[in-house]
């Protein structure tokens, strides 16, 4: 199977903004027209010129539930743009492009805007079943009476106990493990410390500051809301973060003795990230320079419990397929949903058995660290779930440039136990 | 059936009558002499053979029914005339209100004036839910009543307050609006608009009327008490001498039933009232204005406005409320963010419905990098008053315009001749000058310099109705036209002071005189630093007031610094009471402003005296019942 490759003709993203208490001051849709409108406005084309827009979107709002079109129209894309919506959990902003990409190969559209959107912040809160019932027969009593009746029957600790719409996201519906325990599962079998997560997080917050003092975020389009107040930079980043400090925080999943804790996973934020893809007539036609291109993607399934490994899965047959080593990419992104997964993926290619029993090969060694996300990752910058898997790809291809580097593979675990991963390169 | 000029029957299946008004020879309808006189053969003809129900509705794109026929407002030379015009209506429509069958309006579009007066004598009344349906009474802005049973009917249906509120303002309601005052049956979709009329005057239902208080307001002596307070916030607005009209419709509905023909001293008052003539005058100098946008077909989509100040960022939250993509130029974002802020509130305010406020905001785009250029079909330059520094921004700005986009610049004190030699094309730059508060102001000057481009002024002009403003051509010169008169009457206002008045007092002299605002409290608002450069240009060499170059070195800039004048707090001035203006300090202070209107006249930096009246009434608020400087001038004698 050849693989037609497709140019990233530019991208954008918001600044990631960590959940803090209450919904952020921005809805899932504001955060994506915010970010599209000033990446459309340095186009040559006009956003009527799009073919369509994809978006990637874990959980959209119920006003917003096919935000890929909501999102379309609010750009200025006028009503002839299709615009639609995808959802592969973690992954969904990559299966955006991964959309994009595959209609582009076969003709149907030129020139794609395409990425991922959340805002977790503003999950919803929902009825406990008891309520739900609860309604539903109040909704039969026909007189007042007996409506008055009813109310009686209301019991304060169902209404006061909602479903938090987010953490039934995170929690796996089949194996009914929370995704904070698939990583403690990766942690056991992989031996992986509570220390080396931690540090592995520090690292991550560092990488992220030296990369903003070095301006390697030009990816970033500052938020304005309604009261005149910008969001300009990522705001889970931390200075100050070090192994020693996160060495204090409580475990949250597996407690009191679990290992991952709110320092060593990702963030949970808002935010949204999108790239524009296009075929190589389309670059001719409207005399582009396309930062990069995508060269080849890989989905692939596993085990829910140890979703973690979703990467080691999706990247590994890109590299048998390019006849690539594990360190022949110049860099590499792994989305970091917590620590303890992304330093799984990097025992689990290192570790025979696993190789051989679970991707048929031999192992395939160490990753050089220097080249794994260069820049800090999901720990520090926070995992809007739709928007990351765009994030990583644009970012990807902005580092190489900065190191004047060609091929990169990002990759990225996904709830429900996949992963997937897509290789680049600059021109 | 068919043989009237102006109206159109088609009688249905159901006996009903579709009455629809059409004025010959017209865009929108009004209801002239020829068009009510054919209405009353309608009814005479609809007398010998009754329908089911008559629905009376319009077949213009343009509207419902705009009013009365204005034209006819200029050819009323004599008492008896205007008692007639009166009498027409009000006759006409007391006998279409009581036919015995069932009436309705169906009301698409603006229905203002006579219109709502013949919809006020319908039984029923359906509005279409769309953006162009205004529902209102707007004839006091014209110095008159509406003698044709609005201020009876109105009060009777929806209550007496609400009734004045409308009258007295003039200001009108769209279709959800009339439904929930009760003005309107139905507020309804275009795509059941026929239906719910027909339902509707077939229903039977109750005509609507106001209950409870509202019906007690309308009955003695509670009416008295209402009148007395609706006088009360009359005179708190407009003075007996200026605007006789709104104390004549409070007259009318109290003590006459809402019957002008009872009250024949009234009416005669104020037809023969220099008020009602000179803003009938300021109506059509109003539709002058409009109709020069018509020379082009230009239409703006894009617009890219370059500097976030106040002005700047104004006029960009206008344009994207106008519905427009607007780009928004500055140094970095937070200079723009503020801008945000202020137009966040502004579509709040002017949009209601929270999704189009949402379109608006995110039409309005900051855009540090100026990628909005190449796109714009017009860029607006607002950065600080340097030629330099302009020069510079046009050199850039130049070569990344589309071809036939309109570059301007808000320029309000420097030569265009000056900033254009760095252009390419020289003549395709023109002024687009606002005033401040943009919002408020509807008012903008179109400045050709020396041998401009034709095109690109049309455009401009075209530009500015499509923002929903008045484009004035002016000529450049300094000050234009607004500033080169105010800058004189500023300074003479502050020799006053110099000369030991009180500033108070000298505000007083002209509010006195009409004026909206004094030109101390004028001076303080624009700033005195403004001023101060304002007349350095615009005085011709003369010495400064002593008491603007004090609060200059002071560093006291009015309201902007808190002090000027006035102490500001809270955006307003604080004031001690006024002393009586001496006599003739209002006529020695307008003096300057209306000797330089017409210099500027003589100079043609402004066409014509009609337009210098307009210019000035629109962009300074210039008492509008005087008809303009010039034209007070001349009836001055």
């Amino acid at each position: 199977m050849s693989f037609t490759p497709i140019y990233v003709v530019d991208g954008a993203r918001t600044p990631f903004l960590k959940a803090r208490s209450g919904p952020g001051p921005f809805a899932a849709a504001d955060l994506a027209v915010q970010a599209g409108r000033s990446l459309l406005l340095r186009q040559a084309f006009l956003p009527t010129d799009l073919d369509e827009v994809i978006v990637g979107c874990a959980g959209p709002s119920p006003d917003e539930i096919n935000i890929g079109r909501v999102v379309a129209l609010r750009l200025g894309c006028g009503q002839k743009v299709p615009g639609w919506t995808v959802m592969r959990n973690c992954a969904s902003g990559m299966q955006a492009l991964d959309s994009a990409i595959a209609n582009i190969q076969c003709g149907r559209s030129q020139l794609v805007l395409a990425g991922g959107v959340d805002a977790l912040s503003r999950a919803p809160l929902l009825y406990s079943d008891a309520m739900v019932l609860w309604f539903a027969a109040l909704m039969q009593a026909r007189t007042a009476g007996e409506k008055a009746r009813h109310f009686l029957k209301l019991k304060p600790s169902a209404l006061l106990s909602p479903v938090i719409g987010l953490l039934k996201g995170l929690t796996d519906p089949v194996v009914g493990l929370s995704m904070g325990q698939t990583a403690e599962n990766l942690a056991w079998r992989f031996g992986i410390g509570r220390g080396e997560m931690d540090e592995f997080s520090a690292r991550s917050h560092q990488r992220a500051v030296a990369g903003r003092q070095a301006g390697a975020f030009g990816e970033i389009v500052p938020l304005v809301d309604g009261d005149g107040k910008v969001y300009a930079e990522d705001d889970g980043v931390r200075p100050d973060s070090s192994a020693a400090g996160l060495a204090k925080l409580k475990p949250v999943f597996d407690k009191p003795y679990g290992n991952i804790t709110a320092g060593n996973s990702s963030q949970v934020s808002d935010g949204a990230a999108w790239l524009i893809l296009a075929s190589a007539a389309a670059v001719d036609q409207w005399r582009l320079e396309p930062l990069g291109k995508i060269v080849d993607s890989q989905w692939a399934g596993l085990d829910p419990a140890q979703m973690g490994l979703g990467p080691v899965h999706a990247a590994t047959p890109i590299l048998q397929r390019q006849g690539l080593g594990l360190n022949d990419p110049d860099l590499w992104e792994i989305n970091e949903a917590f620590a303890a997964q992304v330093m799984g993926c990097l025992r689990a290619w290192n570790d025979a058995g696993y190789c051989r029993e679970q991707l048929e090969s031999q192992p395939w060694g160490r990753l050089d660290e220097n080249k794994l996300n260069v820049d800090g990752g999901a720990v520090a910058i926070g995992h809007p779930v739709g928007a990351s898997g765009a994030r990583i790809v644009l970012h990807l291809l902005h580092a190489l440039r900065a190191r004047q580097k060609r091929r990169g593979i990002a990759s990225i675990c996904i709830g429900g136990g996949q992963g997937g991963a897509m290789l680049v390169e600059t021109l | 059936m068919n043989h009237h000029q102006h109206w159109r029957l088609e009688r249905d299946d159901d006996g009903l009558v579709w009455l629809s008004l059409d004025k010959a020879g017209a865009a929108a309808n009004a209801l002239s002499a020829e068009v009510l006189d054919e209405l009353g053969q309608v009814l005479d003809q609809l007398d010998l053979y009754p329908p089911k129900g008559l629905i009376v509705r319009s077949a213009k794109a343009a509207g419902f029914i705009a009013g009365a026929d204005i034209e006819e407002f200029t050819r009323l030379d004599t008492p008896e005339k205007g008692r007639q015009l009166v009498a027409r209506g009000w006759n006409l429509f007391n006998r279409l209100a009581a036919v015995p069958y069932p009436t309705l309006a169906l009301i698409r579009g603006h229905c203002l004036g006579g219109g709502l007066e013949l919809a006020l004598a319908c039984r029923y009344r359906v509005a279409v839910d769309e953006a162009g349906t205004r529902l209102g009474l707007p004839e006091v802005m014209l110095g008159i009543f509406p003698g044709w049973g609005g201020m009876k009917r109105l009060p009777e249906l929806v209550g007496p307050q609400l009734a004045l509120d409308l009258m007295l303002t003039g200001k009108t309601v769209d279709a959800r609006k009339a439904k929930k005052l009760g003005l309107a049956d139905l507020c309804v979709a275009p795509r059941v608009m026929d239906a719910s009329a027909r339902g509707l005057v077939l229903s039977g239902r109750a005509p609507g009327r106001a209950t409870g208080l509202k019906a007690l307001f309308n009955a003695w002596p509670f009416r008295n008490l209402v009148a007395a307070k609706a006088r009360q916030q009359v005179a708190a607005k407009a003075r007996p001498e200026h605007y006789p009209a709104p104390y004549a419709i409070i007259d009318i509905w109290a003590r006459r039933g809402g019957n002008a023909l009872l009250a024949p001293d009234l009416v005669d008052g104020i037809v023969a009232s220099p008020t009602a003539r000179n803003l009938v005058r300021v109506f059509f100098l109003q539709e002058r204005l409009k109709g020069f946008g018509k020379d082009s077909d230009f239409k703006a989509q894009r617009v890219h406005v370059v500097g976030a100040g106040v002005m700047g960022g104004d006029v960009a939250a206008w344009c994207a409320l106008r519905g427009m993509t607007v780009t928004l130029q500055d140094q970095n974002l937070d200079r723009i963010a503020p801008v945000l802020k202020r137009a966040a509130a502004l579509f709040k305010r002017r949009l209601r419905d929270p999704r189009q406020a949402r379109a608006a905001f995110d039409r309005l785009i900051p855009d540090p990098a100026g990628h909005g250029i190449p796109h714009a079909d017009v860029v607006i330059e607002a950065i600080f008053e340097d030629v330099a520094a302009k020069q510079a921004l046009f050199r850039t700005i130049e070569p990344r315009l589309k071809a036939g986009a309109v570059l301007a610049t808000n320029t309000s004190s420097l030569r265009l001749e000056d900033l254009r030699p760095v252009l390419r094309q020289p003549e395709r730059l023109v002024g687009i000058h606002f005033f401040n508060p943009v919002a408020m102001m509807p008012l903008v000057e179109v400045v050709a310099a020396e041998n401009a481009d034709a095109t690109a002024l049309a455009k401009a002009c075209a530009f500015v109705r499509q923002i929903d403003k008045l484009p004035l051509p002016v000529k450049s010169a300094p000050g234009f036209l607004v500033n080169a008169v105010l800058a004189p009457y500023m300074l003479e206002a502050m020799r006053c002071v110099d000369e030991g008045l009180a500033p108070e007092t000298i505000d007083e002299a002209m509010l006195a005189f009409g004026m909206p605002m004094g030109p101390i409290e004028l001076a303080d608002t624009v700033g005195l630093d403004i001023a101060m450069a304002a007349g350095k240009q615009l005085a011709g060499g003369a010495e400064p007031p002593r008491c603007l170059l004090h609060r200059v070195d002071q560093g006291q800039l009015g309201k902007k610094t808190g002090q000027g004048f006035y102490g500001w707090a809270e955006g307003r001035p604080r004031k001690a009471a006024a002393g009586k203006p001496p006599a003739g300090l209002a006529s020695r202070l307008v003096r300057p402003l209306i000797d330089r209107a017409g210099r500027l006249v003589a100079e043609t930096v402004v066409a014509d005296a009609e337009l210098a009246d307009a210019g000035v009434i629109f962009g300074t608020g210039f008492a509008p019942f005087t008809g303009g400087p010039l034209n007070y001038q001349k009836n001055a004698g």
